[in-house]
């Protein structure tokens, strides 16, 4: 390698890492401010030189942080399951039935994918008021239970399989579903994971829709507690207390990051890929 | 025999039906969720309603309303000024990342990892912390500024330049994003094309400029039309930091709208906002393909 090659090698890492410290000092600053007192948050420094639970302390007193997270839970969980049942059972007669009307369902998925969502907003709202679901887990849930996205991912893996798989399932006197459930799933898991990471994620991260239609501090979900803490002037003393709140936030999310890393790359980067 | 024919005939209306039995309840929800939202906001556009009191025809009132208000211009604006610093931006750092990301270097996961954190947290985290990053009197931006000998910049408190700190910050929790899209874009140009322009001596930026970005377009495109949807739905960043304002110059328009429906009740105003903002929307997207293809 001749010097001015291994300079710029040196260069490249240089600026890397000055990139890959920008985006992790943040949260790193996030985590000490959570546990220090008052005073030294301002000090943005990495970690304080008495931590304690205090902020904490505090925050679950003041709101039903705990409650929320849980809420949040049920709520991905929930809305996790019914995409993949959904998405799959769709994406199953898509790609392996020939029926009257396929190619118009396929454009109506495509015209979903393309609307803006800012004109579904307040008529979607009003039916949720119709349907008496405002403050109810079902208006959290059933907006989001089926995903145009989940179908074309699905439709696309069950194009890959054999036909003589589904047959063959047939002839052992299998039904429909226990043809998509018990014997196409277990050979697509790879999309499986991509859609389950893909709504988990963003029902977990889904904010402005909870502060539509729940108004009840029992129902809320975390992202929407956090913020009309954050906005509500609660929170303006206690900066401490608002960080402690984004923490406990974001934690979940980042703890699964660190295990399922590349998992979580490749689904969010197929958001982009599969047009 | 009969009940051979019987049962055959059973199967095949079965299997006739079949299809429609697993697509039936996607076709409910499209119906109530997509399609049915659809024609009411467009029926709601020429109604004024409180959502209490009974409804009123007015017939293009809303929309006679809608081009004579300055806030949702202004709103608008605010975002149009929002995506003129967030695409460029977010093109160039992200392409720039992923170059030298794709130079066979060591830790390329760990780099990857570390810029795609902010995208999966959410938007709520971001915005809390990054609020204290940009404090006019403790920040670490204006401690940074007050280091090097430069004097403190009202990153959220400025009317002129609240939104471009916004802006940032936005470009910041997507850029992991973009970056993994433009490497999986990289790999797509042969590394034969590089090899042949070096032996016909052309320059770094050369081969940059004439194989690279024509081979990466496509993805050029998606990450243009990817920032500019999620930059038309800016809404949770300025809600939490400033509300819409200093003077209303933070105001997103998905803020303004929301703000019309739940703040003042107007649903019928509220629903024109939000039908003439997705036209908008839509046609922006339309438009930028139609450069991009004629570009290439």
């Amino acid at each position: 390698m001749t010097q001015r090659a291994s300079f710029v090698n040196i260069m490249v890492y240089v600026v890397l890492t000055i990139a890959a410290l920008s985006f992790i000092y943040p949260f790193i600053w996030m985590m000490g401010a959570a546990f220090a007192p008052m005073h030294e948050i301002a000090k943005m420094v990495v970690w304080p030189s008495h931590p304690g639970w205090g902020n904490f302390k505090s925050l679950v007193q003041k709101i039903p942080i705990v409650h929320s997270l849980l809420i949040s839970l049920l709520v991905a969980s929930f809305t996790t399951f019914l995409v993949l049942i959904s998405g799959s059972t769709v994406g199953y007669a898509l790609a392996k039935m020939r029926f009257k009307g396929r190619q118009l369902i396929f454009y109506v998925i495509v015209f979903t994918m393309s609307l803006p969502f800012q004109i579904t907003l307040i008529p979607n709202y009003i039916t949720m008021v119709n349907f008496h679901l405002v403050d109810s887990f079902l208006a959290l849930v059933v907006p989001f239970a089926v995903s145009a996205f989940a179908i074309l991912m699905f439709r696309q893996a069950f194009q890959g399989l054999p036909q003589a798989l589904i047959d063959a399932a047939r002839m052992d006197g299998c039904n429909e579903m226990g043809i998509i459930f018990r014997v196409l799933w277990p050979n697509i898991k790879p999309t499986l994971i991509t859609v389950a990471i893909l709504s988990f994620i963003g029902s977990w991260n889904e904010v402005l829709w909870p502060l539509i239609v729940i108004r009840n501090e029992q129902l809320m979900t975390m992202p929407q507690l956090v913020t009309l803490f954050a906005v509500g002037g609660r929170a303006d003393s206690q900066l401490g207390v608002k960080i402690a709140a984004a923490v406990l936030l974001a934690l979940p999310v980042m703890i699964a990051f660190l295990f399922f890393q590349k998992h979580f790359i490749n689904s969010m980067a197929s958001t982009g890929l599969k047009d | 025999m009969i009940s051979g024919q019987l049962k055959n005939s059973f199967l095949f209306r079965k299997k006739k039906i079949l299809p429609y039995l697993l697509v039936s309840p996607y076709l409910a929800f499209v119906l109530v969720f997509v399609l049915f939202p659809v024609f009411f906001c467009l029926f709601l556009t020429f109604h004024k309603w409180n959502i209490i009191a009974p409804m009123h025809f007015i017939g293009t009132g809303n929309y006679t309303r809608l081009f004579h208000d300055r806030l949702f211009w202004k709103a608008i604006g605010n975002t149009l000024k929002f995506l003129l610093l967030h695409i460029p931006l977010q093109l160039m750092v992200s392409l720039f990342l992923a170059q030298l990301l794709s130079l066979q270097i060591k830790g390329v996961s760990f780099f990857r990892a570390s810029f795609f954190l902010p995208v999966i947290v959410s938007g709520v985290v971001i915005t809390i912390i990054w609020q204290q990053l940009f404090g006019y009197d403790t920040g670490m931006f204006n401690r940074m500024l007050m280091s090097i000998g430069l004097s403190k910049a009202g990153w959220l408190v400025n009317p002129d330049i609240a939104i471009y700190s916004i802006a940032i910050m936005a470009t910041w929790k997507n850029l992991g994003l973009y970056v993994i899209l433009f490497l999986v874009g990289l790999q797509t140009v042969p590394m034969q094309y590089y090899e042949a322009a070096k032996l016909e001596g052309a320059s770094a930026w050369q081969r940059f400029y004439h194989i690279t970005l024509p081979m990466i377009n496509p993805t050029i495109f998606m990450v243009v039309v990817l920032s500019t949807i999620g930059g038309f739905s800016l809404f949770i960043e300025p809600y939490i930091m400033t509300g819409g304002g200093p003077l209303n110059q933070t105001l997103s328009a998905v803020l303004y709208i929301y703000k019309q429906a739940f703040q003042y009740y107007n649903m019928g105003y509220s629903a024109t906002l939000g039908f003439f903002y997705a036209i908008m929307i839509m046609t922006v997207v339309v438009l930028q393909k139609k450069f991009i293809e004629k570009e290439e």
